[in-house]
């Protein structure tokens, strides 16, 4: 296993689409929840421990090589909003191009002749930390810091939030990142012997309220 | 060749000639340069010198609206399935240089949907001098500057001016009433880009963009040859 592989996979400029996408954080500044390095981080938080968590399962159950149909259709009923939905299979699609370019492998393969409009990111990641070499801990690690590096970097262009202080966030949350890691490690192994069922639901009704909002808009900086 | 199976396969990686069934895709040509330059309204005029020629679609790149996709619709340069707008959250050379897969999949989308094609035409956001695409998205790549926006533009330089494949200088209408020198930014051009193409153009003029739609009929033929 690479540590390289590990650091090529989590870059934020890892060329797969993510850039366009806040993770919910042009709507909770338009409605005035994230305004400082506080409440991003109170915003940032929140995700890790809901959607965040549920996205970690998934990717580290893909990893570990649970069938990519049965947890997409997971991931499908833990997504309550269809524009989220749509964000996560554009997602999705765009990182199986880029992970089939970079570590071709025949599952990737599979998966992209399997949903030509995208699976749920977090699948997709799963199986291109697989095909990559890592572990299921690493495809953890990296859809947990995804996570919460979206949100504080998009922040950065929409407030023009100082720098230092949106990366101090993801700092300071490294310790819960971690243990949500080696939660979603155990989960997923549960995945293995007793399927997608046993994956948690969490989710953050006004990540999928903003969401929807968001959707609507007819003037927006980012896709999701 | 299974030609009906061809959703079966998985799509092709990066800027492969062929598409998954074997068929040639379709020429990409990038249109870039700074805000206002005129790069809808290059698209448009080609839309309409072209389009009983070649079968042609158009993808634009806002930054944070549709307005260049409404444009387009609103003339009625296409209709309107053949025209796709991407999102570029707030960095319109990152999605056209360093991370063009929402733009490529628009690209394949629209020869999946209404293909087969002969042309995309993809539009950037409205940039700086150093926005270029990458080869990964497009074949050739056009910079669209105008006269107003200072005749020391071509002498600056920048990528974008000096390696474009061809470089547009727009509204030479408007040269009398901004004190732009057609001849100076004509020559500094010159300088930048040696062999490299120059049109100087304006669109408020009867077939303004005749020899710009020859230069793309010519990337035609070569693509095609
Ligand atoms: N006088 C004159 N005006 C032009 C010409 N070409 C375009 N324009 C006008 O310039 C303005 C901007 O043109 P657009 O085509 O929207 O420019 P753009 O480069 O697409 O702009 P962004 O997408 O916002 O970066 C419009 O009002 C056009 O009508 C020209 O040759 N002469
Ligand atoms: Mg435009």
């Amino acid at each position: 296993m690479s540590r390289a592989a590990l650091l090529v996979l989590a870059d934020g400029r890892f060329p797969a689409g993510g850039h366009a996408h806040s993770g919910g954080a042009e709507a909770a500044v338009r409605a005035g929840r994230i305004t400082d390095a506080a409440s991003l981080e109170a915003f940032c938080r929140g995700r890790l421990h809901t959607s965040g968590v549920v996205a970690a399962c998934v990717a580290a159950a893909a990893a570990l090589g649970v069938d990519p149909g049965e947890l997409d259709r997971a991931a499908d009923a833990r997504t309550p909003s269809p524009a989220l939905r749509v964000a996560a299979r554009r997602l999705g699609r765009q990182l199986t191009r880029a992970a089939r370019a970079t570590w071709p492998s025949p599952e990737l393969d599979a998966v992209a002749a399997l949903f030509p409009k995208g699976a749920h990111q977090p699948v997709v990641l799963g199986l291109a930390a697989r095909a990559a070499g890592l572990t299921a801990l690493d495809a953890a690690y990296c859809s947990l810091y995804e996570g919460v590096s979206g949100p504080a970097t998009a922040v950065v262009r929409l407030l023009g939030l100082d720098p230092f202080d949106a990366t101090g966030v993801l700092a300071r949350l490294a310790d819960e990142v971690d243990r949500a890691a080696r939660e979603a490690v155990e989960t997923a192994e549960r995945v293995v012997t007793d399927g997608a069922g046993v994956l948690p639901a969490r989710s953050a009704p006004l990540l999928e309220i903003g969401a929807e909002a968001h959707a609507a808009w007819p003037v927006r900086l980012f896709a999701s | 060749m299974h030609l009906d199976h061809h959703h079966e396969a998985p799509a092709a990686v990066s800027a492969d000639a062929r598409r998954p069934d074997g068929t040639r895709r379709a020429l990409r040509i990038g249109l870039g340069g700074p805000v206002g330059s005129g790069k809808t309204a290059t698209v448009a005029a080609l839309c309409r010198a072209l389009r009983e020629e070649l079968s042609l679609a158009v993808v634009t790149n806002d930054i944070y609206t549709r307005e260049d996709a409404e444009f387009l619709l609103r003339e009625a340069v296409l209709p309107p399935e053949r025209i796709t707008a991407v999102e570029t959250g707030a960095c319109p050379h990152t999605a056209i240089r360093d991370d063009i897969s929402a733009n490529l999949e628009a690209v394949e989308d629209l020869e999946d949907e209404v293909g087969p094609l002969d042309l995309v035409l993809v539009e950037s956001g409205g940039d700086n001098l150093t926005a270029t695409f990458s080869k990964g998205l497009v074949d050739a790549q056009v910079f669209v500057i105008d006269v107003a926006g200072g005749d020391d533009i071509p002498r600056k330089g920048g990528p974008g001016v000096a390696t474009a494949d061809l470089l547009i200088v727009n509204k030479t209408d408007l040269a009398p009433y901004v004190g732009s020198d057609l001849a100076r930014m004509a020559a500094d051009a010159k300088a930048v880009r040696g062999e490299l193409p120059v049109v100087l153009q304006s669109l408020r003029s009867e077939d303004g963009v005749r020899e710009v739609a020859d230069w793309v009929r010519e990337r035609i033929a070569a693509w095609t040859a």
